[in-house]
């Protein structure tokens, strides 16, 4: 049985699974069931100065009859007086010494204000802060969250003047609402910042109701923008994750890994493209604290067929295999093969490539089932077809070399090699 | 043993004959269902389909709240779509064909999901067709029956103006009159043909038997073009002594009544034989023990290999508890005071196929006898010879000869349905009507 704990800066969790800073982390009701259930560890919904929240507050995106493939909200930071909070986070700590407590952070934009905020949470016993330099809703009006997140300058200020009286462990979390987490990434880094987090939540418009034209969340008849997550963004959450473990500066920091995470292998493929740990919420939000059980089960079982013995021995083992298209060998070719035993004749294949593709499939009548067969040469081994296919293994991609020979585009090009002539 | 009506109570019989097969009882029923749907290409399911609705499409219509486009996808292909999912065997036609059935899991319930897109339709009264503009021709139709119906439609949206002739009170055909209770109401099948004639440009003129109240010929003279869609409806004869006994009904007169009859009007015996193992004889037999019957029994020539109803229609009745007797034909009906007593059937083996290419049933020259007190023929109806042949119109054993243009012998007269085919599915039926209607649009010279 592989082991699962972790140790992200020194904190410690029987699990590497923590509950993101969100509303599922906001009360101490909350924070005891998740533990109970057996979450290893919790990052408190973000503390600052007092904010109201509205109501309604999420949205939703559904797909092919499942509800939450992604998820918005404009909730705010903790709404909950800060004493009550903190009054609650000592509490929590006491009874569940075991699991990880940190605490999540939006001071206001000045010195003395971070340096109360750090010197209170470190008061609780917390084992670690985590600056919300990502909040895209509501706090960005008033200069804070994203609006810190998006300059580099600023991010690296604020960092400064918290590592001025942190004690414990600080954990840079990162907005995605900027075409590189790199530049904010290194800043913070430099500023000294002990690790960083990543994805804050994505600005978004998750629809519009299409029968009183108001887009979601309805308040009162208007909507504003909000934060995307689950789901359906954990490719680009991997995309942000993968060039923070590219970077030389970045890399040196452990990376705790949100964004989508729903179950045990996005968890794993997290942690290969260089998360030491993950952050889940919106799995959490739409099935309750129990999704735990599957998610360490899971993850578990992997590693004891991986071999790996510890949460350590697989983090980032995918990275070097992303490089630059460039780099990409255009002598590996493969060609789909249709497996008729396994074949329940749906078409699906035929008309995505036919329609849309290469014109690859053949379709060759029968009452009521059609057969499929592959051209193999009109196939480019572009993987629509084994995408669309219901049945596993029934379009399995055959490798069928161009040449024997390593050859990427600089090559390629330097040899002056004919291009496609059709 | 005894033949009596009224057997029970009310609440009885409102339960035995609820939907046999109950629909989608909310939006998000019909939407898992709806989405389990892989939107096929070149659908097996459409292939089966002998009126080819296309399944895939409407059943996307119903998984992005389309229901309107979902209604017409299959009115388009179907007029009597809402009708059709109610009757069809689909489990030989799209369902059965459905590529689910290769991965060893449950085909889509397509029928299920027709019904709610098309009873919304119905219910909602959404104005799904225009007509054309008059184009000035009339054709007659003689049924209202599926095909004539279909045909009528089809030949109104294209501006014609339509006369139906319908021997029955009301329209419908077999689906009114012929099917079993538990399949449609008849509020449903009024619903259906009102739906239908919804369109406008079509009369049904009710009460005109062709061949009694209305002559071919005349029809042919006032009318551009005829259509004929007249259906079978003779049960046929066992042809065995005792036929004539009181106690021995036939299976279509017997659903007559039981169609146009509150159900404890309808007399039944304690102890009930059925002869036959088709669709007919099936609704026969869970008619009856659902009417209160005792006993009641299928007798078929051959085995359950060769049964020509469905495994799903066998299974409704095994579950109603009827009583099956394979590799038996009726030999002689026995009788007190000219009332059924008994029946005598020989056993049966199974030789060397026939025509249909199912082993034929053999005598063995043993028999068994039965003790009975009602017996249901249902095993196969017989065409309306009398009136093909007083017609002038070229048949076969009654059944109309037509050729590809779906043309009688007699120019300007066309053909459908049962009445041609020797009674297929009502889905057939449809088709037929359709393809009637388009031979005479191109025979009246009207292009789409």
């Amino acid at each position: 049985m592989a082991n699962l704990q972790s140790d992200f800066l020194g904190i410690k969790s029987p699990n590497p699974f923590w509950l993101a800073s969100a509303p599922p982390t906001d009360k101490k009701i909350n924070v005891l069931r998740a533990f109970e259930a057996g979450w290893g560890g919790v990052v408190w919904k973000t503390l600052g100065s007092q904010v109201k929240n509205v109501s309604s507050r999420y949205s939703a995106v559904d797909y092919g009859g499942h509800r939450v493939m992604g998820f918005n909200n404009i909730e705010l930071i903790s709404d909950r007086p800060l004493d009550i909070n903190l009054q609650e986070i000592r509490e929590v700590i006491r009874e569940f010494p075991d699991r990880a407590m940190v605490v999540s952070l939006m001071a206001d934009n000045y010195r003395e204000a971070w340096h109360e905020m750090v010197k209170k949470v470190e008061d609780t016993g917390a084992h670690g802060i985590e600056l919300n330099f990502g909040c895209p809703h509501g706090m960005v009006e008033r200069g804070m969250g994203a609006v810190v997140g998006q300059d580099p300058e600023i991010a690296k200020m604020v960092v400064e003047w918290v590592m001025e009286v942190a004690t414990i462990p600080v954990i840079t979390k990162l907005t995605p609402n900027v075409h590189s987490v790199v530049p904010t990434g290194r800043a913070v880094v430099q500023a000294g910042s002990n690790g960083l987090s990543l994805i804050n939540t994505i600005q978004s418009v998750t629809g519009v109701d299409l029968d009183t034209l108001v887009p979601n969340p309805n308040v009162g008849g208007q909507s504003v923008f909000g934060g995307y997550c689950g789901p359906a963004v954990k490719p680009i959450a991997l995309k942000f994750l993968t060039t923070i473990a590219q970077d030389e500066v970045t890399n040196k920091v452990p990376v705790s890994g949100i964004g989508g995470v729903s179950t045990w292998r996005d968890a794993a493929e997290f942690m290969l493209l260089g998360a030491s740990n993950v952050q889940i919420c919106t799995a959490a939000m739409k099935y309750g604290f129990r999704i735990i059980n599957d998610l360490c089960s899971g993850l578990s079982n992997w590693m004891d067929e991986k071999g790996y013995a510890t949460v350590n021995d697989f983090v980032g083992l995918s990275v070097p295999k992303i490089t630059r298209w460039e780099e990409l060998d255009l002598n590996f070719h493969i060609t789909a093969k249709i497996n008729q035993d396994n074949c329940i004749h749906c078409g699906l294949c035929y008309i995505a490539c036919e329609d849309t593709s290469h014109q690859a499939i053949n379709k060759a009548d029968g009452d009521p089932y059609n057969t499929y067969t592959v051209k193999d040469e009109e196939c480019v081994g572009c993987n629509l077809c084994k995408l669309v296919c219901p049945v596993d293994n029934c379009i399995t991609m055959e490798v069928a070399r161009k040449g024997d020979e390593y050859l990427n585009w600089t090559e390629f090009q330097r040899r002056g090699l004919p291009l496609n002539d059709h | 043993m005894t033949i009596k009506a009224n057997r029970l109570d009310p609440e009885s019989y409102a339960s035995n004959f609820s939907d046999v097969h109950p629909p989608f009882e909310t939006k998000e029923g019909a939407l898992v269902e709806a989405n389990r749907c892989l939107f096929c290409y070149d659908a097996p399911c459409t292939k089966s389909c002998p009126t080819s609705i296309d399944v895939p499409q409407f059943i996307r219509e119903i998984t992005t709240a389309n229901i309107k486009g979902s209604a017409k996808t299959i009115f388009d292909a179907n007029i009597l779509g809402a009708g059709c999912s109610r009757v069809c065997p689909v489990e030989k036609l799209c369902e059965g064909a459905c590529v689910y059935n290769n991965l060893h899991e449950k085909p889509i319930s397509i029928a299920r999901l027709q019904r709610y897109s098309t009873e919304m339709a119905i219910r909602e009264k959404w104005p799904l067709y225009q007509r054309k503009p008059d184009n000035g021709k009339r054709v007659a139709v003689v049924g209202a029956g599926p095909a004539g119906l279909a045909c009528a439609h089809a030949l109104s949206l294209a501006g014609t103006a339509v006369d139906i002739y319908e021997k029955e009170e009301k329209g419908g055909g077999l689906m009114t009159y012929g099917v079993a209770a538990y399949k449609v109401t008849p509020e449903f099948c009024q619903d259906e043909v009102d739906w239908v004639l919804s369109l406008g440009g079509i009369t049904v003129h009710y009460g005109k038997a062709l061949g009694k109240d209305v002559q071919l010929s005349e029809l042919n003279e006032k009318y551009d073009a005829v259509f004929l869609g007249i259906g079978v409806g003779v049960a046929r004869e066992l042809g065995i002594p005792g036929e004539e006994l009181e106690g021995v009904v036939d299976a279509i007169s017997f659903i007559y009544e039981l169609r146009t009859n509150s159900y404890e009007k309808i007399a039944v015996g304690d102890k009930v034989a059925v002869i036959g193992m088709g669709m007919t004889a099936i609704d026969a037999a869970t008619q009856s023990i659902r009417l209160g019957a005792k006993e009641v029994t299928l007798i078929y020539r051959r085995t359950e290999h060769e049964k020509p109803c469905t495994q799903k229609e066998l299974d409704i009745a095994r579950l109603d508890g009827c009583q099956f007797i394979w590799l038996a034909a009726p030999k002689e009906v026995i009788g007190n005071d000219g009332k059924v007593t008994q029946l005598v059937c020989s056993r049966m083996k199974l030789g060397e196929p026939d025509a249909s290419g199912r082993r034929a049933p053999v005598d063995t020259g043993e028999t068994f006898t039965l003790a009975v007190d009602m017996i249901i023929k249902a095993a196969g109806q017989i065409p309306f010879v009398d009136v093909v042949s007083g017609a002038a119109i070229k048949h076969q054993s009654g059944k109309m000869i037509i050729d590809a243009t779906t043309s009688t012998n007699i120019a300007g007269v066309f053909a459908g349905g049962d009445c041609v085919n020797g009674g297929k599915e009502v889905v057939n039926a449809v088709q037929a009507g359709k393809d009637g209607a388009a031979s005479i649009l191109t025979y009246l010279g009207i292009t789409n």
